[in-house]
Formats: C-alpha cells, structure tokens, sequence
C-alpha cells in the first residue's frame, strides 16, 4: 500500500455541540478499493461522510481527499465525488428526468452531454418509463434508485454511498451492486456505508466498525471474521428458560466461547460438526439446533453489543 | 465564484416551466393597485406638484407603484419561496454536494428574483407608456432602476430569512413590508410629511426606490439619485454577502 491514499484522514473529528460525534478517526481508503464504514446508528458514519463529501466542516484533525483539503478545494472535489446521501434530497418539484439532468448541470456538463448520460442512467437503474413523473410521484425505492443515478452523472472517481440499497428490493439491490461492481472494475472506488451484513461482505475490501465516533476494528471481512469470531456457530433453541439453565453447564464444555440470549444459546467454536456430535450423544435436548458459518453480523454483534445504544 | 451560479436560475426555469399561472399572477398586483389608486384615488386628491411642475396623481403614483411591486417581488420571491426551498425541499442541499458552494445558491436564487421582477416591470412600465404616464426620456432607467430596487430588497430579504425559524415568523416580513409600503413618499409627496417623519422616511430603503422612478419618469433628475442608487447597491450586496455565509453554515452543520 505505498500509492497515495485517496482518503486520508488523521484524527478527525466532529462536534455537534458538546456531543463528540466522530472522535478522533484515523482511515486511509486507497484507490481503486472498495471501503465500508459499519457501525451501529449513531456511531458517526453518516457524519464522517459528509466530511468527506466536503459539506460538513470538520473540528479538528486532518482530512485530505483526492489529494486535496475538503476545508479550501471543497468545490475542487465535489467536482470529482459521486454522493448518494443517507436521506434522499431528490428536487421534488422536478420530474425523474430532469432531476438527472439538472444535477449534471451543476457540474458545468453540457446539455446533450448531460442528455446523453441522464437516458443511460435511468435505463440502469429501469426507470425510464417514469421519467416524466414528478419525484413525489415514486415510491420510496425508486427514489433510491434514482439517487443513485444522479450520482453518477458526473462519472465521478470516487463515489461516496451512505447506506445505498436502504429500502431497495432484493432484485434492485442486486442490480446496484453489480453497477457498483462495474463501476469498481472501471477503476472507481467506493465508500460506503450499510446496515446490511451481507452487503459488507459483497462490497467491500476493506471495512471499519464503528462505535461511539471510533473505530472498534479494521480488516477485511475475512480477516474480521477471522479475528473477532470462529469459523463455526451453532445455535441452540430450548423449549423453555429451565432447559436451557439446565443445559448451560454442559455448554460450558464445548466450544470457544458461548453467548446466552433470551430466546437461544450460541456457541462459538471451530468446529461445529464435532461439536454437536458430543452434545447429541449425551447432551441436552435442545428443541432445534443449527450449524452454520461464523458472519460478519457475528463480529459486529460481538464488538458492538446486543443491546441498544442510549 | 464562478458562473456555475447560472445552473441554480436553470433549475429555477425548469420548476416553473409548469407553473406558468404563478408567473402571470405576479404581474396582476401592481395592475390593480393603479387602478384603484390611481384612478379611483386620483379623482378626489385632483393634481400634485412635484419639482415645480404639476402632474395628474395617477402619473404621480404610478413611479411609485412600479418601485413598489420590484420590492414585493424580490421580497416575496427571497423570503417565502427562498424559505421553504432551503427548509422544506431538499435542492440546496444536492445543489451543495456539487461544485456549487453556498454563495453559488444565494447568487443564483437572487439571479432567479430579478429575473422575474425585470419581466413584471417591464410589463408594468409598458402599461405605464400605453396610459401615457411617462413623461421623460430618463424613464429608459427605469426598468433598469427597478431591477436595482429588485437586487437591494432581495438581498435583504434572503438575509433576513436565514433567521426565520418557522413560517410563523413571516408575519415580521409584513410588518416591515407594510410600513415602507404606505409611507415611503408613495402616495404623497415627501413634503407633506410632518419633519421628524421625513428625516426617518428619508433613510428607508423603498424611499430611496419611489424617489428614483418618480425622478426618472416624471423627468426630474438630479446628482442626488446617485446617492439613491447607490444606497440599493450597498443593500443588496451587503444582504448577498450575508446570506451566502449564513446558508453556508445552515446548510453544512
Ligand atoms: N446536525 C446535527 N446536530 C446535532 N447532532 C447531530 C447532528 N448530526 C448528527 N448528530 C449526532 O451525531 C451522532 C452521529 O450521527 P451520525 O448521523 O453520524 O450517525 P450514523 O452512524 O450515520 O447513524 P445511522 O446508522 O443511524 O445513520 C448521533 O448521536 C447524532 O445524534
Ligand atoms: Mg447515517
């Protein structure tokens, strides 16, 4: 990793207030790569976006993107950014179309090129049969999706997404991770942000989890798996609170590491398999019992709590 | 700054192309009030003099009114349509995630104001010629007067609203709006004034407005209308310079 980074931030920070939303954030996203900040709500992605994307001040730290410092050549990199924002800030008194066109407009494109582009666009993201609706019109995924269109209108090098597919269907999502595919393979890179676990492990090369306005880990999905979590899980459901007391103390003797939540018990180990074999043969009698893959949802669920934050 | 600004007024002709019945509505306001006032108010009050010459009241509102309707446009235009742009419809900010900065939205909204302010007062003022209420050559200025009026008071304007919380505080825009309408030397001369009042009316904006058209149409000129003139420079650069760096910071928390 000796190029340029084309995100560059050192000990960045954002107050709102007394509230320290982003607190001391340390990231470098190369090109060409696709990056991810995951977090549960209010851990600071949205706020570190808009940083990056140069429409948020920062308080402090350092912040260079595309070589440039986002506090005096804001403009200078919007110019180059692709932004789908966390809430859609779609132009409601304007029609599908026109919003595309418009917003290629304000990057100084000409009109026929800027034609050009908005019918491609909208043919990718399939709404060209309702390019002459008025933005109100649409319903809350289409809206989405032609968000995400109008971001690329600029053919942007660096394309910044918070929380992209949020309430898009499974076969839209499909068919925005296979632009965001194309766009990577073009040589674009991609931040982005999600809820979505599997989306992670799709996107991204590199992640980091957020919490509380830090980074918690870094790595690859892989690596995170690899580090935070074991290759297996099995899960165990009982018929009620007294069977699994009673099974806990057996638990205790297989696997790595177990976690005890209401409704199940998760046992962390490398080796589901074997493991169940022991249990079965003498063990509990859990109601159902499932072996599966460690997931990144493991990991994040495991550095950033269960319970809900405030 | 560049003139990317001039993508913000594009966008503005493509909101109001299907809104064309807005457009014409404009227009009808400052039509009435000549009217009504002029004509209907201009039977009873009978001639004004004015610089040494006498005038027909109707020819000595109608400057007036035309200053009258370059303010209410602006005003209008920069404070209820700039508000609900910059709360409620979210264009500024993907205008904001573009090459177009904070200043770039203000220049362009304030563009977009005097643009439709110049084609009312250009249909006021020819209503004006058609009635034969244009006494001077000097009123070539006025249009142009009238798009300097539109600049001061939509500066101002989209200054004040970067403060405005909620619709409610509109009322204040009435407020002000109404006193400078009906005692800015409007509908009678400045000289009929009590002294402590003229001194005060003297330094308000639309005086500064009805004292250039009247100057200009009725054919009156002096030096004097350049220190009008640029009294209206000042208040309008002063408000863009304002609400560029406000909405900056409203917009980009
Ligand atoms: N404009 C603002 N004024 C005050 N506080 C803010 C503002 N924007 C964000 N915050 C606070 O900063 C913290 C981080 O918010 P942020 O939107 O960055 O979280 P997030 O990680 O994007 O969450 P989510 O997953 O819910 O989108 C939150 O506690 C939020 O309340
Ligand atoms: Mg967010």
């Amino acid at each position: 990793m000796s190029e340029t980074p084309l995100i560059d931030a050192r000990g960045l920070v954002k107050r709102f207030g007394d509230f320290t939303a982003v607190d001391h954030l340390d990231v470098q996203v190369q090109p060409g790569e696709a990056f991810g900040f995951l977090g549960p709500n209010g851990a600071g992605k949205t706020s570190t976006m808009r940083m990056i994307a140069c429409v948020s001040q920062r308080d402090g730290g350092a912040l260079s993107v595309l070589g440039m410092d986002p506090a005096t050549e804001g403009s200078a990199i919007r110019a180059r950014l692709g932004v789908v924002p966390q809430d859609d800030t779609l132009d409601l008194e304007l029609t599908v179309r026109d919003n595309v066109l418009i917003y290629g407009r304000y990057f100084g494109l000409s009109r026929a090129e800027t034609r050009r582009r908005a019918d491609e666009l909208l043919e990718f993201v399939q709404l060209t049969d309702r390019r002459d609706d008025r933005v109100d019109a649409l319903s809350g995924g289409m809206r989405r999706r032609l968000t995400i269109a109008r971001s690329l209108v600029n053919q942007p090098e660096l394309v910044l997404l918070d929380e992209p597919t949020t309430g898009l269907d499974p076969q839209a999502r499909h068919l925005v991770w296979e632009r965001l595919y194309r766009l990577k393979r073009s040589g674009a890179t991609l931040v982005l942000t999600t809820h979505y676990m599997d989306e992670a492990e799709q996107l991204c090369d590199r992640l980091v989890i957020m919490d509380g306005g830090r980074i918690v880990a870094e790595g690859s999905p892989r690596a995170l798996i690899d580090r935070h979590s074991t290759r297996d899980v099995v899960e165990l459901r009982f018929a009620d609170e007294h069977a699994q007391h009673a099974a806990l103390a057996r638990l205790e003797q297989v696997g790595e590491r177990r976690e005890v939540l209401p409704d199940r018990v998760l046992v962390y180990t490398a080796d589901g398999d074997a493991d169940v074999e022991r249990l079965t043969s003498d063990g509990p009698h859990p109601e159902s019992l499932l072996v599966r893959r460690s997931t990144l949802e493991d990991v994040f669920l495991t550095l950033t709590g269960r319970s809900l934050e405030e | 700054m560049s003139a990317l600004f001039l993508h913000v007024v594009e966008r503005d002709f493509l909101a109001y192309k299907r809104m064309w019945l807005v457009f014409l509505s404009g227009f009808a306001e400052p039509v009435f009030f000549l009217l009504s006032i002029g004509v209907g108010v201009g039977e009873l009050v009978g001639d004004v003099h004015v610089g040494g010459e006498t005038v027909s009241y109707q020819a000595f509102v109608a400057p007036a009114l035309l200053a009258v309707s370059a303010m209410n446009g602006a005003v209008f235009d920069t404070t209820f349509n700039f508000f609900f742009k910059y709360k409620y419809s979210k264009s500024f900010d993907a205008m904001l995630a573009t090459p177009l900065g904070p200043t770039d939205v203000a220049m362009g909204e304030l563009t977009w104001a005097l643009l439709r302010g110049t084609i009312y007062s250009t249909a006021f003022f020819a209503l004006l010629l058609a009635f034969g209420l244009v006494a001077s050559p000097w009123a070539v200025l006025a249009v142009p007067v009238a798009m300097l009026i539109g600049f001061a008071f939509a500066g101002a304007g989209m200054a004040a609203t970067t403060w405005m919380r909620s619709f409610v505080d509109f009322d204040y825009v009435g407020i002000v709006l109404i006193p400078l309408f009906l005692f800015s030397a409007t509908f009678f001369p400045i000289s009929e004034y009590p002294t402590g009042l003229q001194i005060v009316v003297r330094c308000t904006p639309l005086y500064q407005g009805v004292a250039l058209e009247r100057s200009l149409i009725l054919g009156d000129v002096s030096w004097a209308l350049l220190g009008h003139a640029c009294y209206l420079a000042v208040m309008g650069v002063v408000g863009l310079w304002v609400a560029g760096r406000r909405l900056g910071r409203l917009l980009q928390p």
